[in-house]
């Protein structure tokens, strides 16, 4: 059935050809930005545009981690996006066990509710957050960022863990109650153990998600050092002039960890983002 | 992004036969335990989620509320006053545009770059190199996309120097600054970063495809695209139609993207449903008004997860 010889040989040569434009298309912006991050500001924008140019150096990457401001941002996001991340995993762990292995009656809405709330306008819910934040005396704090972002992350988490967990024999935790020990410790100490591709997918998921998020970042908080990277970023414009090789080597800095994220975990990480769509 | 919550298999309420009557384990336990486990994520969304609801409908029935001390009960006042509003429907024009091309791109680029990544043709170190690259976009957050797309399409960026050099265009092109090209730049940039979702999720229901249904086809004497059409496409309709759904919740609800690129503008060609509502709010202070069509989008997002909801119903 596979196309023979010379034919076999040109549609080899236009798949590669559209591989390649493919990967211009993908990875010159990206290339330009970690070239950009290299140059001095004032040759961001010579003619001819030249990929290494005379003034080529790492000072834009040593002025930002040595403003205490600027790893501010960085200090911040990072006590964010772990934090989300930990809080979303314990909290989604104890309702995906409540979904999975037991029965109740207001399971069925509450799983409606769960699956819907993802669909939520982050927009919708700006208006009150900023007067319930100011109202709790969050506002401008950590936990205004945490607790919000929560929000986005937690119906995800359940859904996949229930999922994860649905996987699981009940035989397995069903064993250990038998010899006497609480629902608790089954959770504890059978599921979550043999869980950990499925937390490390979520996990992944949930980090990149408060890693990146800008609105509430932009709306919640209001002084320099509660500000996170995205803001951050953003916060470099205009701010005197724009220093735009300052902008591109915090952007590299800023991808950093979820480049990182992605080489080590690429497996859970592509499973992660099309568990959703696609069906095992 | 989600499938909904499957329930595992069916739990009796009662003590099953292994375990005769009168051990230990209490019903009532039994019955109380799966609160506890769901109370903190319960206790979330009514906070979270249910009270601010609530509490941007009240907003957006009553008159210039926040900035005024005793807000008055204005009715449906805000809402006329929104669907009446020019700007608005300029919005929601924009959005539709913005969203609609966008998933269109993103599926035809994802589809694209999904069958050359799962071509038999070449190696599979080739072709993972090459998924790498693909994926980029999708790795970098709106804000980095946003300036990375400022320094692109600036006047005297690197796109409009190899454009001039082509021959293309004889003079810098505004990209983000020309009313006539604002909304399509901001478009195409929104593709760049949102088509690997499509192409990892295609790529994966490409795999799952027996092979069987191709040799089949191929016993037929089906072609290429005729196999690609009939075997293929069918395939991955629910993937696809997943994927779209979602996209297009989320492209609806796209903010940073467009504020930290165009900010609305120039004038409001760019200006998205999102986008005005947050200006409504925090730079003109009109806290019902923004309520009010927060509201408005709220109500066309529940309907699209109304659909999302019910078709992932029915594919179980």
């Amino acid at each position: 059935m596979e196309p023979k010889g010379a034919r076999r040989v040109l549609l080899k040569v236009g798949v590669l050809v559209g591989l390649v434009v493919g990967a211009v298309f993908a990875g010159f912006p990206v290339f330009w930005m970690a070239a950009s991050s290299f140059k001095a500001n004032p040759e961001i924008f010579e003619l001819p545009p030249r990929v290494v140019t005379p003034g080529f150096s790492f000072d834009a990457y040593t002025t930002i981690v040595t403003d205490p401001v600027k790893v501010r941002f960085f200090v911040n996001s990072y006590i964010v996006a772990l934090s989300v991340t930990m809080l979303t995993l314990v909290v989604a762990v104890l309702a995906a066990y409540a979904f999975s292995r037991f029965d109740f009656p207001f399971k069925r809405p509450l799983n409606m509710v769960i699956v819907s709330v993802q669909a939520v306008p982050p927009i919708t819910l700006l208006i009150p957050y900023f007067g319930l934040m100011v109202t709790l005396k969050l506002y401008n704090t950590y936990w205004a960022l945490i607790l919000t972002y929560m929000v986005f992350t937690l119906p995800y988490a359940i859904i996949m863990m229930t999922g994860y967990f649905n996987t699981l024999p009940r035989e397995l935790d069903e064993a250990v109650k038998v010899d006497g020990a609480g629902s608790f410790t089954a959770l504890w100490r059978i599921l979550v153990p043999i869980s950990v591709p499925g937390l490390v997918s979520v996990g992944i998921y949930t980090f990149m998600i408060a890693w990146n998020e800008y609105l509430f970042a932009l709306t919640l908080t209001r002084t320099e050092n509660m500000r996170t990277v995205p803001i951050g970023i953003q916060l470099l414009m205009g701010q005197h002039s724009y220093e735009w090789n300052e902008m591109m080597a915090m952007s590299i800095l800023g991808c950093v960890p979820v480049l990182v994220l992605f080489l080590f975990f690429q497996r859970y990480f592509i499973g992660g983002m099309t568990a959703g769509s696609v069906k095992a | 992004m989600s499938t909904s919550v499957k329930a595992g298999p069916r739990q009796s309420p009662r003590p099953g036969p292994t375990r005769p009557i009168g051990t230990p384990r209490k019903p009532w336990r039994r019955r109380v335990e799966p609160y506890v486990y769901v109370f903190p994520t319960v206790l979330l969304m009514v906070v979270l989620m249910l009270v601010p609801i609530v509490m941007v409908i009240r907003y957006s029935l009553y008159d210039n509320v926040i900035m005024k001390k005793e807000p008055v009960l204005a009715g449906i006042a805000n809402y006329t006053e929104i669907l009446t509003d020019p700007d608005f429907w300029n919005a929601v024009k924009n959005t539709a545009f913005f969203t609609g091309t966008s998933v269109v791109a993103h599926l035809v680029l994802g589809m694209a770059f999904a069958m050359m990544l799962n071509t038999p043709l070449l190696g599979n170190v080739t072709k993972a190199i090459f998924r790498v690259l693909f994926i980029l976009p999708w790795l970098f957050t709106v804000a980095i996309i946003a300036v990375l797309w400022r320094l692109l399409l600036n006047p005297n960026g690197v796109l409009n120097y190899l454009l001039q050099t082509g021959g293309l265009t004889d003079s810098k092109v505004e990209w983000l600054a020309d009313p006539n090209i604002a909304l399509y730049a901001v478009t195409f940039i929104n593709i760049w970063s949102g088509y690997p979702f499509y192409m990892m999720s295609l790529l994966a229901g490409l795999q799952g495809i027996p092979r069987d249904l191709y040799e089949a086809a191929t016993v037929d004497g089906a072609s290429y695209w005729q196999r690609w059409w009939n075997v293929t496409v069918p395939q991955l309709r629910p993937i696809i139609v997943s994927i779209a759904m979602l996209d297009v919740i989320f492209t609806t609800q796209q903010f940073a993207l467009i504020w930290m690129t165009t900010g609305g503008g120039p004038i409001n060609v760019t200006e998205m449903l999102s986008t005005f509502t947050y200006k409504l709010a925090f730079n003109r202070y009109q806290f019902s008004l923004a309520s009010a069509s927060a509201v408005i989008i709220f109500v066309f997002s529940m309907v699209l997860a109304f659909f999302y909801v019910r078709y992932q119903k029915a594919r179980d």
